[in-house]
């Protein structure tokens, strides 16, 4: 098998050259998907039999809590990489991705809380998803505080990258605790295989919406890597180059 | 468009406020994450370029 595409990722100013290419275009894909999903969501589909219009915050919440969960799952498998191959690239990923899963995670519980009023009669109740979703974003603002506590960046790798690993145990726990526990969160509307619970003209929007999300995850992640990058190798020659070439080149 | 009238829209049946305030506090959220790296990613350009001049003159 041949090997170099993976090395490549080695390489700080492959990356940075890489990213910059993509990021435009992951940026517009961004708009784009969220301002068709959302406007969809919000003005033309049809309302849910029950719950009426207040379903509509679907389109946001469901989409941040993919967001949240597989921006974890990234980190863990960043986490591997940057514990097994010591590849630097990797502990920028998982330092980077943190804050942005962070924010997602809390967005996912605030909308959720703000959907339960309505729908529940309530914002919030110890059930299993709820608690393991905070749990969640307890363990960001771990990985986060720990990142930044060690200025070691060789330890603070290391640590971070144990952290993200020994809590994507709870992403399982999230997945299925709706399954294993008796809760008020309703089970999962999307599933790989089966039928969706809901008519075309309501998930097709919801998949739009996660769609954009992921593309927005992807574009503001490589946007904080690229400085992360530029940081880091300060002292390599292409970065002073790009620094002379973006403050306007008036040396 | 499913609602007959932007006022209708606005109402979202009797659940405005409250899908209004999560879409609000989402965008709100985004757009942060957008910004904050832009400003931080200005601020590193120009201290580093005012660094390198600096060690240029030495």
């Amino acid at each position: 098998m041949n090997w170099t595409w993976f090395h490549k990722w080695g390489s700080p100013k492959w990356f940075y050259e890489m990213s910059g290419r993509w990021l435009p275009w992951l940026g517009v894909a961004a708009i784009l998907l969220l301002a068709v999903g959302l406007a969809w969501g919000l003005a033309f589909a049809p309302p849910e039999k029950y719950q009426l219009d207040s379903y509509r915050i679907i389109y946001i919440h469901v989409p941040a809590a993919f967001l949240a969960q597989s921006c974890y799952l990234l980190m863990a498998i960043a986490g591997v990489v940057s514990l097994v191959w010591k590849m630097k690239l990797a502990d920028v990923a998982l330092q980077q991705a943190a804050p942005i899963g962070a924010w997602l995670c809390f967005v996912s519980l605030v909308s959720g809380a703000i959907w339960g009023k309505p729908t529940w009669g309530t914002y919030w109740i110890w059930d299993a998803r709820l608690t393991s979703m905070l749990i969640l974003l307890f363990l960001y603002f771990g990985v986060i505080a720990l990142g930044n506590a060690i200025s070691n960046r060789d330890s603070a790798a290391k640590a971070c990258a144990v952290l993200a690993l020994v809590g994507a145990v709870n992403i399982p726990i999230i997945k299925y605790s709706v399954e294993f526990w008796n809760t008020l969160h309703q089970p999962a509307t999307f599933t790989v295989t089966g039928k969706a619970s809901m008519s075309a003209d309501m998930w097709l929007p919801l998949l739009i919406s996660v769609l954009g999300f992921y593309c927005f995850f992807a574009t503001v992640l490589l946007m904080r890597m690229r400085l992360e990058v530029l940081r880091r190798e300060s002292r390599a020659s292409w970065v002073k180059a790009e620094v002379a070439r973006l403050s306007g080149g008036n040396r | 468009m499913y609602f007959e009238s932007f006022a209708e829209f606005v109402a979202m049946g009797k659940h405005g406020a409250y899908v209004w305030s999560a879409y609000g506090i989402t965008l709100a959220v985004l757009a942060l994450n957008v910004v904050l790296p832009i400003l931080a990613r200005r601020r590193y350009l120009k201290d580093e370029a005012r660094r390198l001049r600096r060690e240029e003159v030495k």
